[in-house]
């Protein structure tokens, strides 16, 4: 291993940090601009450790995978997610989260479980971000906590988004990424589903007042 | 060159709705587009059936065989006949006030969309593409569930969205995880998720990796099929949603995502080195089935709303032909193929009929809707012997299909006969005691504006009972080699 590659390894690994980091501070972010921020913060992330791990291995469609996330998630979905914000004005709205401290010990455990299941199949990969899968793996299931968590329509799609994320940064550290045409698909549908949810939202909001999905608990087996 | 037919009239149909479609006959451009498509399909199916497998375009970016060509005929023939009964019902529908031109144009071309993106899911020889075009397919259908815009409707739309979105995503991450196993022996790049390639080198793919990869495709996929513990969604959304909506999601979405479980699954087997019904495949698809057709027959009892009840009754279908196929093998593999075709054109035909119940009706609780026989004859009929031949009274053909099943099951897994038999009758029992009085019951209901459209009703009906009595040769073969193709 060249020096150089050592080198941009450990930056790779200081983005995998930040984007657990990341997770954790969308866990405990109450106000749902400062969760798109986040949501921003990690696109970024993801986008500048896809490019790294793209110029350190000579694989060029993770050019095209980076400039992807930087366009959509970094760029165009926040925007759109703040004037949805803003629209629908909910931007004053505060989650009322008060077991905060538990959703977090839950994360860490979490944590732990998905470098165990990581931990197999980072061995058997030939890539050089291979110990990075586990950071991806936890990523994804604290999105996950976090739409579960979560009880305001527009918190569960950016965690939502955020498991797309640590999905694909699972992608770029187990293979290099997907062939391209199935990431373009997958942008695609996820840029066209964040459309689909806006109008929605604002369906919702037509109809229930509010964009909290507490009002929607009619349809259950008696 | 009938491949790109297939898929293009559908993804044009639905761009051309989108753009006009608030003309008048919107109804009859759709019904036409959806006509276009099965003669296209039906072409396809010809050349099928004539000359072998076929691989198009590129390193092979369409591949078709018998697996999937039925279903590709299936599921252009159920379309079609959809829009035909899509016609007159909106039309009542928005005469009742329901929707706006608006609303139907968003109907129209997503309905195309959602045909469109079915199709794609078929024929892709596209692992990726198969799990984007299942999620088009998700997405087409969201502001479908939700277009009476009715709280329960939105909830239901919700529902749909988040839990499928979920599923799929887990599905995503099980295909990233073939392509991982997958790039060590094709080498990185497009073709290393082609399932053609991947079937050819598949007892070389790293065995517990690949196991990985099928319990997240499963899940994931599994959540869109409605198999039970991950069915949540499927009641809801097909409940609250417009009736031909409920049609082609339960006739056609939930067997496209079985498919994709299947393709994984001969993945999967083939690397396993498993036998017939011996693998950990096998077996999960097993005890996800035999769970959901036991759970659903429980749940069935208990409902008070017509549309629900029969989602539920998808809900055990499917169950039952993901145990088919879970256990494996030549007779099962059939069975389970057969089941599939037979549920798919039962239970839209049944949907046709409860539609235009609750129209006449003006409620979906079945306390509401009373003696369809005296009112509406035809509706009434066509919802009777569409209940008769989903319960698998013979001679229709459900039974067939549900006979070998248990059949296989007897030989093969004689501790799952007991459960299978107690869900079946204990659905038998529910849904006729409920449908009975709503058939024959005294009423005084009004009569529906316009003349309800039954002709699909009879039709699907009518192909039931004839393949009850009488597989053609040429089709039987076709299931067979589908069969075979399923490691049969």
């Amino acid at each position: 291993m060249t020096l150089s590659l050592t080198y941009h390894l450990q930056v790779v690994n200081f983005l995998a940090a930040m984007l657990l980091l990341i997770a954790f501070a969308m866990l405990s972010q109450r106000r749902i601009v400062g969760l798109v921020t986040l949501f921003a913060w990690q696109g970024a992330a993801l986008s500048l450790s896809t490019a790294i791990v793209a110029w350190s291995t000579d694989q060029h469609h993770l050019y095209y995978s980076a400039a992807l996330t930087l366009i959509l998630k970094v760029i165009a979905m926040p925007w759109y997610f703040y004037r949805l914000v803003k629209k629908l004005d909910v931007d004053r709205d505060v989650e009322p989260m008060i077991n905060i401290p538990t959703t977090m010990l839950i994360g860490i455990a979490l944590v732990i479980f998905a470098f165990n299941l990581a931990l197999p199949i980072s061995e058997m990969s030939g890539t050089v971000t291979r110990s990075t899968l586990g950071i991806a793996m936890a990523s994804v299931l604290l999105a996950f906590l976090m739409m579960i968590t979560r009880s305001k329509a527009i918190p569960q799609v950016i965690g939502f988004l955020a498991m797309e994320n640590g999905l694909f940064f699972a992608a770029t550290s187990a293979t290099y990424g997907m062939p391209l045409v199935v990431e373009l698909g997958v942008a695609l549908d996820v840029l066209v589903g964040v459309f689909v949810l806006g109008i929605f939202f604002f369906q919702i909001r037509e109809t229930f007042d509010s964009l909290d999905l507490k009002h929607m608990e009619k349809l259950k087996e008696k | 060159m009938e491949i790109y037919w297939v898929l293009g009239i559908p993804f044009t149909g639905g761009v051309f709705l989108a753009l006009w479609g608030n003309r008048r006959n919107a109804p009859e451009i759709n019904a036409l587009f959806s006509f276009l498509t099965l003669l296209a399909a039906g072409l396809l199916t010809a050349r099928i059936v004539e000359h072998g497998p076929l691989m198009v375009g590129g390193e092979g970016w369409f591949f078709i065989d018998p697996f999937n060509v039925f279903l590709v005929a299936l599921t252009a023939f159920v379309a079609f006949t959809t829009a035909l009964f899509s016609r007159p019902y909106m039309r009542i529908e928005k005469e009742h006030g329901r929707l706006t031109d608006k609303r139907l144009r968003l109907y129209h071309a997503s309905y195309q969309i959602f045909i469109g993106a079915m199709l794609l899911a078929l024929t892709t020889n596209n692992m990726g593409i198969l799990w984007v075009s299942m999620e088009a397919a998700t997405l087409a259908t969201v502001l479908l569930v939700s277009l009476y815009r009715t709280p329960a409707s939105l909830e239901a739309a919700w529902k749909y969205f988040i839990l499928c979105g979920v599923g799929i995503a887990l599905a995503l991450f099980g295909t990233i995880l073939l392509y991982f196993a997958a790039e060590k022996i094709l080498g990185s790049g497009g073709t290393a998720l082609l399932w053609t390639h991947l079937n050819g080198v598949k007892s070389q793919l790293e065995p517990t990796v690949l196991q990985l990869a099928f319990v997240f495709l499963l899940v994931g996929y599994g959540t869109k099929v409605g198999l039970a513990p991950l069915h949540n969604w499927l009641p809801d959304a097909h409940a609250e949603g417009p009736t031909p909506i409920s049609a082609v999601l339960s006739g056609l979405l939930l067997n496209v995502a079985l498919y994709a479980v299947m393709r994984s699954k001969v993945l999967v087997d083939g690397a396993l080195g498993a036998e017939d019904g011996q693998g950990m495949a096998g077996n999960l698809m097993m005890g996800f089935g035999l769970l959901s057709v036991v759970l659903a027959a429980f749940l069935i009892k208990r409902q008070t709303d017509v549309k629900r009840m029969f989602a539920y009754s998808s809900i055990e279908h499917m169950g039952l032909v993901t145990f088919a196929f879970g256990m494996g093998g030549a007779v099962a593999s059939f069975a389970g193929l057969l089941h599939m075709t037979m549920h798919s054109l039962t239970k839209s035909a049944i949907f046709f009929a409860v539609g235009h119940a609750t129209q006449s009706a003006g409620t979906q609780v079945m306390d509401g809707i009373r003696g369809l026989i005296k009112t509406h004859p035809t509706i009434g009929w066509g919802l009777m012997l569409g209940t008769v031949a989903i319960l698998g009274v013979p001679p229709f053909g459900v039974f067939a299909s549900e006979f070998l099943i248990i059949t296989t099951a007897m030989h093969e897994h004689p501790w799952a006969t007991p459960f299978l038999l107690l869900a079946l009758g204990v659905a038998f029992a529910s849904i006729f005691g409920k449908v009975q009085p709503m058939v024959f019951g005294e009423t005084e209901l009004p009569r529906l504006p316009h003349q309800p459209a039954l002709t699909p009703v009879f039709m699907h009906l009518g192909l039931v009972l004839m393949l009850g009595l009488f597989i053609p040769p040429y089709l039987a073969t076709w299931y067979r080699q589908a069969a075979a193709l399923l490691g049969g």
